[in-house]
Formats: structure tokens, C-alpha cells, sequence
């Protein structure tokens, strides 16, 4: 048996596709205050949320997320028969201990802020490959735990560069089926590792563009596709200078993506009202801003068809200390509302 | 297709793109509030002065109460909203010390009291004294070679 | 007069450490570490205790300050006790502050937790 799915390198068409039947998104009080909380299905006034520890409160907050999108499905959790998640805490124990409670069979996935596409990847093909009729795909990020990871205390006096970013406290979730009619996901571009050697990891948008810039100029060689063909092109957390780069080196290469691009880093705060500098980041913000913003737009008819490419920054505060420099990833999903 | 870009050059262009801080007003603020933080160390330091205390028990009372202002500031939530704006101003002075070792240890503290508290109290801190120690003591050791007059 | 030349001092000093915060790849963390050794440095050397005499506070509240201290006592101590002093000295020189720093770091640390950003 060949593989039938694949167009070029590294993407595939999927043949059955799978509809996202309802998504939730659950955020912190800063995302409540931003541009898109109109979108998001609560609001949490507490980081902790009754909570000890701001790890437990990140694993609340998916294990919600999880629980109000199956509810908005109308479907119960014994329906699900896999969920594929990850976040950005060590070993992944945001997702494990949120879903523990669940009872539904997991897959833990860690791609950095790119966990989002890889989620939905991986749920995308198991459906279409006829492994599952539901399944749910989902990722989570907070603020406070990332921030004891990855860098300081929180009350911590330090100063952080404009170029860094804010982590996003928040979870989102997509429900998946084989049933139903759309949205649907119809492509998907695997990216590859990309690494030019940036070190700042006060720069994260710069050291996950080309990745960025890599995936999305390999979805239309691939798929022959180009960029008018889509509504919006929306990367997961590259933020200004990340964004600006992005767009650039896609021009140079002959890919002009300005007049649908945009990136859910700079969709999901106010930089200026909110003192988030370049913008937002974290496995939350690409899925809060698909859960929340994107899936409405595309339920309402006014976005028809989207590349949603979560963006990646594959380092730990090991590898940093030891030198290495920041690989970057990205993973692009074509959601679309009817098929071809 | 990335080939086109040498590391090099893309960290050039890198550096070209990201806004650079505005450094002229990071160091008035610096300034500013370093030197006013440290106006309330001499204030402190004239009042044991006043009370008869030697230059010696002076000099250690005075460092006693700026790490403890440190300190509370840091428990009560301002320090580090200061220092978003203050930079060295904050970090460079003993309270800024202080608010090293507080933080972390208030932020270790779901981990327990011995590993967390304990342990993670000078995760930061515990370089300033690691070298200063060293270097107190390769001072002392070369003074005591070559004589102290 | 005293307060207006601890203010320059200390100032100074401070912008300095931002000078090297913005215009060097330095960490905060690196940068004390930077400052502390020169202050026991430039105390060993003698070029120190002048900034002090003229500054006051300003020369002694930032981190230099600590270095001042430890290298002033190591001084002392070998004055005093040979090279059992260089061991012993810079310690004793700063026992307030760092006993200090454990005790209300460890205080605080029990009253307070950290806020949610």
C-alpha cells in the first residue's frame, strides 16, 4: 500500500476531511481585557482559579476547556476516543494532570507554541484515516507557570526587552468529528525543524519566522495554492518583529502574503494599552485565537477559508544556558468551510 | 530554500528589525531612582549616625533595613512593577538584592518549605555572593602576601 | 549636600549597570555579579574608599557597596587575624546584610505569595 494523501513534500490532502463540529476557549483576565474577549467562552478574574499552584490552575483550565467543548458539541466525554494535547510545562504536566481525571484515550504532544497545528494535525489524520469518529485537540498556556519555568519569579524586579513576548494565559479546544458539514481542515503541511542560529530568547518571534517563512512558502509549492486563494494567513505567536520578518522574506521569495496575513500574537493583545510588547505567545495563544476568534469568523461565513500555521520555539532554559541556539517550527493547517 | 541566509546574516538583519529600548530614558529612570533609593540609605544611615552607632555598626544596620524595604516591597507586590520601569535602578542597589532572594523564594514556595523556600532562595542571588566571597578573600589572601601596611 | 551627592553617586552608579543592561547581550544576574567583584576590587586597590568618603549611601546601597564591605573586612581581618582574617573577614564584614537577606527573604516569603500577572 502507497501513500495516496500526499501532494509534494511535506504536505498532505486529507480524504475524508474532518469537520470541527465546536471549540472553547477558556483565558486569563489580561486576554479577558484584550481586543478579542468578546470571543472567548470565559474569563477567569483569578490566575490561580482556586487553585494552590499556578501548574494545577493551568491543568484546570484545560481539563474545562476540554469538558465545555465536548458540552458544546453535544456530545459526552465517553464520545471522544482520543484527545491529543501538550503545553509548554516540563513533561508536559499541564495536559497530563488536566486530563487525568477524563478517561479518554491520550496522546501527549509537545511542539512548543506549534502544539496547536500538531494537535490538530494528528487529530485531523486519525479521523480521516477512519481510526475515530471524535476527537479532540487541545493546548494550554499560562502565564505564571511559564514565567517560573522559562525565566523569573514573578515578583522578580526585571526588565523585559521590547522584543519579548507575553505568555498567554488560556486554553483552547476543537472537537473534531467525521460527521457533519464543515468547517473543515483539508491540508496539512508538516514544517521541518528551521534553526539560524538566533540565541536571544528575548526574541522568540525572530528565531520561529523562518520556520514560518519555510512551511508556508512549502504549503503553496505543495499544494499549488496561492495566497489569494485563502482569506487570512494566521501564524500562532510570531508578534511584531516576527510577523515583519515573516512577510518580508516571503516577498523576497516571490510570495506576497501581506493584504490576508496575520498573527494570533498580535491579534490577542493591545501592545501599546496593554504593555505586552511585541505581543503574545505561549501553546494558549494560537488556540485561544482559533477557538475563540477564528472558528466564530468562520461559522458566520466571514472568513471561507484559513491557513492557521502555529508557530514553534523548540529550547529550554537547559539548552539556552548551554549555548544553543533557538530552533524553530511551524506547523500549517488549511481549514476551509466547504470542499472543492 | 532558507540557504539564501547565512546565520550571520540573518542576526544582522535580525537586529536591524527588532526596536532597540529607548535607552536615553531607561538611564534618566535608572538614575533617577537608583540615586533616590539611595538618598534613603543615607537618610537611614544619619539616623544610626545620630543614635551614637559606629561607622561599622552604621554601615551594617543601614544594609540590614534597605534589604529589609527590599524585601517587603517585594512581598507586597511593587518591587518588580518599579522595576519595569526603574531597570538597574532597582536591580543594582542591596534592595534589588533583596528582592532576588524574596522572590524566588515566594515563588519556590509551592515546592515546599525545604526544597522550595530553602533551596531556590538564591538561585539568583547566590552568584553576587559566590564571587564576592571569592574575590573578598583572593583580596585578602594577596594583601596578607604582599603586607598590609 | 549629603543627600544631593548620594543621589549622583548612587545614580551614577545605577546607570551605568542600564547602560550595560541595554547596549551588552549581560544579564542583570552577570552584571551584579560584575559589579560586586570590581567593588572589592576597586576597594583592594584603594580607589573605593574615596567614593565612599564622598557619596556615602550612594557608594554604599548599590551592589559595589557589597563588594566595598566584603573587601574592607577581608582587609581588616588579615590586619587582625593573618590569613585566617582573609577567610574570615569579608563575612564578618557583611554578616548583617547577608543574615539579614536570609531571614526576611525566608519571613516574607512565609507571609506573602506571589500575585497572578
Amino acid at each position: 500500500m502507497t501513500a495516496t494523501k500526499r501532494l509534494g513534500k511535506q504536505t498532505i490532502k486529507l480524504q475524508y476531511p474532518p469537520s470541527i463540529v465546536s471549540t472553547a476557549s477558556i483565558v486569563g483576565k489580561k486576554e479577558g481585557e484584550g481586543p478579542l474577549s468578546k470571543y472567548f467562552d470565559q474569563i477567569l478574574e483569578d490566575a490561580l482559579w482556586g487553585e494552590k499552584t499556578w501548574e494545577k490552575a493551568e491543568s484546570k483550565i484545560l481539563r474545562e476547556t476540554i469538558i465545555k467543548a465536548v458540552t458544546k458539541a453535544s456530545l459526552s466525554l465517553g464520545d471522544i476516543q482520543y484527545v491529543f494535547a501538550g503545553d509548554l510545562l516540563n513533561q508536559c504536566i499541564g495536559s497530563s494532570f488536566g486530563i487525568r481525571e477524563l478517561e479518554i484515550p491520550f496522546f501527549g504532544l509537545y511542539g512548543a507554541c506549534s502544539t496547536m497545528a500538531e494537535s490538530l494535525s494528528l487529530a485531523a489524520m486519525t479521523i480521516d484515516g477512519g481510526f475515530a469518529d471524535y476527537v479532540v485537540a487541545a493546548t494550554s498556556s499560562h502565564f505564571c507557570s511559564a514565567e517560573r519555568q522559562y525565566r523569573f519569579p514573578l515578583e522578580y524586579g526585571g526588565q523585559r526587552p521590547l522584543t519579548s513576548q507575553w505568555t498567554v494565559t488560556g486554553s483552547g479546544a476543537v472537537v473534531l468529528s467525521s460527521k457533519e458539514n464543515g468547517p473543515y481542515i483539508t491540508h496539512i503541511t508538516t514544517g521541518k525543524i528551521v534553526d539560524l542560529g538566533i540565541k536571544d530568547v528575548n526574541n522568540m518571534g525572530a528565531a520561529m519566522a523562518p520556520a514560518a517563512v519555510d512551511t508556508i512558502y512549502t504549503h503553496f509549492e505543495d499544494t499549488g495554492f496561492i495566497p489569494d486563494d485563502y482569506d487570512l494567513i494566521i501564524t500562532g505567536d510570531l508578534a511584531q518583529i516576527g510577523k515583519n520578518i515573516t512577510e518580508e522574506l516571503l516577498q523576497e521569495k516571490g510570495c506576497n502574503i501581506s493584504r490576508q496575513y496575520n498573527d494570533c500574537g498580535l491579534k490577542i493583545f493591545d501592545n501599546k494599552k496593554q504593555d505586552t510588547h511585541a505581543g503574545g505567545s505561549g501553546c494558549g495563544c494560537s488556540a485561544v485565537v482559533l477557538a475563540g476568534y477564528l472558528y466564530n469568523e468562520l461559522t458566520k461565513g466571514n472568513l471561507n477559508k484559513i491557513l492557521f500555521i502555529a508557530t514553534g520555539a523548540l529550547l529550554s532554559p537547559i539548552s539556552s544556558q548551554q549555548g544553543e541556539s533557538i530552533p524553530g517550527i511551524a506547523h500549517a493547517v488549511t481549514i476551509q468551510n466547504t470542499l472543492e | 530554500m532558507q540557504q539564501n541566509f547565512t546565520n550571520q546574516e540573518y542576526a544582522k538583519y535580525v537586529q536591524k528589525k527588532s526596536p532597540n529600548s529607548p535607552i536615553i530614558r531607561n538611564i534618566i529612570i535608572a538614575f533617577i531612582v537608583g540615586g533616590l533609593i539611595c538618598v534613603v540609605g543615607q537618610v537611614v544611615s544619619n539616623f544610626f549616625k545620630a543614635r551614637g552607632l559606629s561607622t561599622e555598626q552604621v554601615a551594617g544596620a543601614t544594609a540590614i533595613i534597605m534589604i529589609f524595604l527590599g524585601a517587603f516591597f517585594t512581598g507586597l507586590d511593587l518591587y518588580d512593577s518599579l522595576a519595569k520601569y526603574a531597570g538597574a535602578g532597582t536591580i543594582v542597589p542591596i534592595t534589588g538584592f533583596a528582592n532576588a532572594i524574596v522572590s524566588p523564594a515566594m515563588e519556590f514556595k509551592s515546592e515546599g518549605y525545604v526544597l522550595g523556600v530553602g533551596a531556590k532562595m538564591f538561585v539568583i542571588a547566590g552568584p553576587v555572593l559566590v564571587y564576592g566571597i571569592i574575590a573578598s578573600i583572593a583580596a585578602g589572601i594577596t594583601f596578607f602576601i604582599i603586607g598590609i601596611k | 549636600m549629603e543627600f544631593i551627592r548620594a543621589f549622583i553617586v548612587g545614580g551614577s552608579i545605577c546607570a551605568i549597570g542600564q547602560i550595560l543592561i541595554d547596549k551588552t547581550k549581560l544579564t542583570p544576574a552577570r552584571i551584579l555579579v560584575l559589579f560586586v567583584i570590581l567593588g572589592v576590587f576597586l576597594t583592594a586597590i584603594g580607589l573605593y574608599e574615596p567614593l565612599v568618603k564622598y557619596g556615602g549611601a550612594g557608594a554604599t546601597v548599590p551592589i559595589p557597596g557589597f563588594g566595598y564591605a566584603l573587601a574592607k573586612g577581608a582587609m581588616k581581618g588579615v590586619k587582625e587575624n593573618g590569613l585566617l582574617g582573609a577567610f574570615t573577614g569579608g563575612i564578618t564584614g557583611t554578616a548583617g546584610g547577608i543574615a539579614a537577606a536570609v531571614f526576611f527573604g525566608y519571613i516574607i516569603a512565609l507571609v506573602f505569595n506571589p500575585k497572578g500577572k
